[in-house]
Formats: structure tokens, C-alpha cells, sequence
């Protein structure tokens, strides 16, 4: 099995969209999506059955039993998280900001905390054409890393003797993108031409050579700036980074994901670049 | 006042959106707390760089005082410690810094010492102080560091401008959890009002007042300003797609200096946004 992660650092340069093209492109039989904070992929994949859904289970969080509770303020005290709030000498966890680590169930002398697991967020699994695995977490909580790798263990157990696996990861450079890294074979980086995009794209790469990944880069909406387009080029001449393709801007191909559908579904520019994007990234990857 | 600049996916607009507000503001304050992928600097240019490492308490044994109880290693939640041949070893990345080996190691072994993990950099750049958190590469959470970017926000009595990260998780939550008001910057994709809905539930859990920008507004259809007007959702300002401001934004250039049209444009989204602050504020009581 090899697992192909798309990534971008910054948001909104084109992942998911990429991402699209490529299933459809390959056939895959399995896919993922694990930009768990905001996912979007499913909005253009096409599924005739329901999903599977799961709760996810996170940090579990800390409760006061308030009839036992004699307000002594010790958790208070020993609670670097800020997540106990006093009013009217009631003492409450706010749970967003507990994260679980146990300290106030552990120090109350009278045994009135204690720690009750969380939902934070809900696996989906589709299974019919291809399996796809995918999550939402909930609003506010904390660990992404985990929910990615649940994901992805989802879909190794669901799809074991698939030889791709397509991966749209988050944005950003933190606990998601480093969770979704873990184990993948190649990754493909969709750099968009500005001067955000392009310090956001060093960033990545910076985080994605930590795992010594092989690493392709594509240039999105590249004719929205050339002149930064070409500066991407050489930067990834110069570190010796595979340029996997350019692709246009095209309003086609928003149409294409209003409408649903992937931009390889209908004849445009755009579509037409991000096929040749594919078959140049699969050629790196097995090469 | 303080403003926080959120959406749920990347790349909709709101550094764009942050940066002409506060470059539009007479004295503002910008806050980027995109610590991952921090840009706003990138546009304002600051002088006068300030830099101050932040860092997290990591904990440490010492190994006289350790006799291997695994205390420590079975309290701690995030399995951020372990016992490997006589000695305590430290997963650094995953440690919350609870303090709770601390707290708890019957034979007070366990110190604990500083790992810087960014920085938080400020500057001036004309009438705006620019304040950047920025993560170190490698690091898996940015929270500490929003942590400190908004305890700092908190002595500003000037207008602030929140550049918030991507998502509706707990580092945007970190962001919006002081802030006065809340604008949620939108695109006109089924993308762009996927990833509104969850911000839109984000800010009505905190009970944030809150309103929409529209940006990259195409003469067609545009999905994300259905769900506002399904929804009754103040629509602050409709930001049409452009190539002269897309390109300008993409070279690192901040509208509201460089063209009067756009100055007008963020001056109007200024006003608006403090016009439905205020009444906010004045409901409240």
C-alpha cells in the first residue's frame, strides 16, 4: 500500500480539489480525508451509501460533582489550563479549555473531580465504489493529531489490500499535518503564487523533509502571479524539489465543485493540467 | 475593540481582510495568530523588531533523587513520559506541561526547565503595531504561544485586529475566546459555506456577535450568501473577485496604501463592523 498525502501549508491553495481529481483519476480505491477541522472532500465524491459513523472519543475531561464539592480551591490552584471557574463560590470545568490531564481529579482531597470521556468528533466511513475514511472533530476541541490517525487506521483495516491510497491533509504545519505525515510515502505540496503562499510552502516542506519523504510540488493558479510562479520554480530547483505540474486558474473548475462534481469530470483547463499533474506525481512516487 | 478575523477554511480572505482593517484603523494593533503559517508580516514589513522566545515547561528528573517509581509515568495522561533503562525520558512534543509528574513524584525528583517552542515578534509598521506568533517548525501545537499573543492583547485598550488560524478547533478557539466581535470571512464555493457552518456554530457556542464578509464575490451564484440570508445573517460587505486586489495581495501589498478604492472599500467595512460592535455592546446591557 502507498499512501500519497496532498498537502499546502497555507489554506485554500487547491488540496481538496487536487485531491478529487486525483481519485477519479486513479480509480483509487481508497481515500481519505484528514483535514478533520474543516473537511471538505466528500462535498465532491459521490456516495450512494450511508456512512458508517463512530463518536471519537478524545482527552477525557474533568467534571466537579458540585454536591460534593466543598470549594477549597485546591484544583483551581494546581490547574495551569485556566479550565476551573469559580462563581459564587461554585467551582465549574470549562470544558473546552480542560484538557484532560487529570491534576484536579488527582489533588481534591475529597474525591469531588473526576475525569469522564468526551466525544470529540465523529469518524465516517464510506464503502461503494472505493472506502473512504473521514471525521469532523467538534467544535473547539483540542487533539486533530489523534482523530487523523484514527482515520487513517480506519481506512488501512477497511481497505488493507489497496495499492493507493489518496490523501487530502489539512492545512498549517502542526499536530494534524504531522499526524497525517506519519507513514506516507510521498507527498505532494499544491503551492499557490503569492507571497503568503510561498512562505507557508517553505514551511511545509521544512516539516515534511523531517519525515524524509519524497516530496513533489505543483503550482496552483500559477498564472494568477508568473512572476511568483517562476520564483516557486527556482526555489524548488535550488533545493532540488520535483515540480509536478502548473495548473490555471479556472473559474470552470469552481463551478465544477459547486456543482459537485471533480474538475476532471468536465473538459477545462484546469482539469486538464491536474491530469498531467497526476501522472507526473505517480511517476515520482514510484520511481 | 477586538476583532477577531475567522473562517473555517484556509485561503478565503482573512489575512486580506485583517491586515486592510487594521491598516485602515487611525492607531491599531495586528495580531496574527496564524502561529503555523504566519503572513501578516509579510505584508506590513514592521520596524523596530521585538523578538521574545516563547517557551513551555518541560519536566526533568533528576536522576539521584529518581528511584523509578513510575509514578510520574502512570499519571501522566498524554504518555508523554516513560522508564527505559533507569532512566525517565521525556517525549517533548506531546508533554501539555500539566505539571502533574511534578506535583506528584513522591521524592520531589522532577524540576522543570523552559523549550522554546516560537516567538512572538513585534514591530511597527506605519499606524499599526504588528504583532506575529510564530510556531517553530517540527512543533505540534501552537496553543502556548496563542495563549501568550491574546494575554499580551489584553493590556491594548487600541483597536485589535485578530488574524485567526484556519479551522474551528481548539487554536481558533483560543482566538475568538476574547474578542469582542467576530467577522467570519466566507468564499463563494460549497467549500467556502461548508467550513462558514462550523465557524457560524463556533461563535454562537461562545456567544460571540458576529458577522459575514463575503469575499471573492463572483457574478454567479454564490452558495455562501444563500446560507447567510437562510440563516438571517448580517452580511458586512461583499468583497467582488478582482484580479487588480488579488494581485496585489499576492505580492504582499496592503490595498488600503496603495489604491483609494480599496481604502474606501475597508474604511465602509470599519465602520459597519464597529457600528454592529457597538450596538452589540450597548444590547448587552
Amino acid at each position: 500500500m502507498k499512501q500519497l498525502l496532498i498537502l499546502s501549508g497555507k489554506g485554500g491553495t487547491g488540496k481538496t480539489t487536487i485531491a478529487g481529481a486525483f481519485i477519479k483519476l486513479a480509480e483509487a480505491r481508497a481515500y481519505a480525508d484528514c483535514d478533520v477541522d474543516a473537511p471538505n472532500l466528500h462535498l465532491i465524491m459521490t456516495h450512494i451509501s450511508k456512512a458508517r459513523q463512530t463518536d471519537y472519543y478524545g482527552m477525557e475531561k474533568a467534571v466537579i460533582d458540585t454536591e460534593l464539592c466543598d470549594s477549597c480551591s485546591i484544583c483551581r490552584q494546581n490547574c495551569r489550563f485556566e479550565a476551573i471557574n469559580e462563581s459564587n463560590g461554585k467551582y465549574e470545568v470549562d470544558s473546552y479549555a480542560c484538557e484532560g490531564c487529570g491534576v484536579c481529579d488527582a489533588v481534591c482531597p475529597i474525591g469531588a473531580v473526576f475525569l469522564q470521556p468526551a466525544v470529540a468528533g465523529e469518524l465516517m466511513l464510506y464503502k461503494d465504489n472505493g472506502v473512504f475514511s473521514t471525521a469532523r472533530l467538534k467544535m473547539g476541541s483540542g487533539t486533530s493529531g489523534k482523530l487523523v490517525s484514527e482515520v487513517k487506521k480506519q481506512l488501512k483495516q477497511e481497505a488493507a489490500d489497496a495499492d493507493l491510497v489518496i490523501i487530502d491533509g489539512s492545512p498549517g504545519i502542526g499536530c494534524p499535518v504531522i499526524a497525517s505525515l506519519n507513514g506516507a510515502d510521498m507527498v505532494l505540496i499544491v503551492a499557490e503564487p503569492s507571497l503568503s503562499g510561498i512562505s507557508d510552502m517553505k514551511r511545509i516542506i521544512a516539516t515534511a523533509e523531517k519525515f524524509r519523504i519524497k516530496i513533489g510540488v505543483c503550482i496552483n493558479k500559477y498564472d494568477t502571479n508568473k512572476e511568483l510562479a517562476q520564483k516557486i520554480e527556482a526555489f524548488c530547483q535550488e533545493r532540488d524539489l520535483s515540480i509536478v505540474g502548473k495548473i490555471p486558474f479556472d473559474t470552470a473548475a469552481i463551478k465544477a465543485i459547486n456543482k459537485g462534481e471533480v474538475i476532471v469530470d468536465i473538459d477545462c483547463p484546469a482539469g486538464w493540467a491536474a491530469t498531467n499533474v497526476f501522472y507526473k506525481t505517480l511517476k515520482l512516487m514510484n520511481s | 475593540m477586538k476583532i477577531a478575523v475567522l473562517s473555517g477554511k484556509g485561503g478565503t480572505g482573512k489575512t486580506l481582510v485583517s491586515v486592510n482593517l487594521a491598516a485602515v484603523a487611525l492607531d491599531s494593533v495586528y495580531i496574527d495568530c496564524d502561529v503555523e503559517e504566519p503572513n501578516g508580516h509579510l505584508f506590513f514589513q514592521p520596524k523596530d523588531l521585538q523578538k521574545e522566545r516563547v517557551t513551555v515547561k518541560l519536566p526533568q528528573a533528576d536522576p539521584e533523587l529518581c528511584t523509578g517509581c513510575r509514578t510520574c509515568v502512570n499519571f501522566c495522561k498524554f504518555n508523554a513520559l516513560a522508564y527505559i533503562k533507569n532512566k525517565l525520558i521525556v517525549f517533548n512534543e506531546v508533554c501539555h506541561s500539566c505539571g502533574g509528574c511534578l506535583l506528584f513524584c513522591p521524592q520531589k525528583a522532577i524540576s522543570e526547565k523552559e523549550r522554546e517552542i516560537g516567538l512572538i515578534q513585534s514591530g511597527i509598521s506605519g499606524n499599526v503595531r504588528v504583532v506575529s506568533g510564530m510556531m517553530n517548525i517540527g512543533e505540534v501545537s501552537g496553543v502556548p504561544i496563542i495563549k501568550k499573543l491574546l494575554q499580551d492583547s489584553r493590556k491594548e485598550n487600541k483597536n485589535v485586529f485578530l488574524d485567526c488560524p484556519p479551522g474551528s478547533a481548539c487554536m481558533v478557539m483560543e482566538s475568538i475566546k476574547d474578542a469582542d466581535y467576530c467577522i467570519l470571512v466566507a468564499e463563494p464555493t460549497v467549500f467556502g459555506v461548508h467550513n462558514l457552518e462550523m465557524v457560524y456554530e463556533l461563535v454562537r457556542i461562545f456567544q460571540k456577535p458576529f458577522g459575514v464578509v463575503l469575499n471573492k464575490c463572483l457574478e454567479e451564484e454564490n452558495p455562501a450568501e444563500d446560507f447567510c440570508l437562510q440563516n438571517q445573517i448580517t452580511i458586512l460587505e461583499k468583497i467582488p473577485f478582482d484580479l487588480e486586489l488579488g494581485t496585489m495581495h499576492s505580492n504582499g501589498q496592503i490595498a488600503v496604501r496603495k489604491h483609494p478604492k480599496y481604502k474606501e472599500l475597508f474604511l465602509n467595512l470599519l465602520k459597519t463592523v464597529s457600528k454592529e460592535a457597538r450596538h452589540e455592546t450597548a444590547s448587552d446591557t
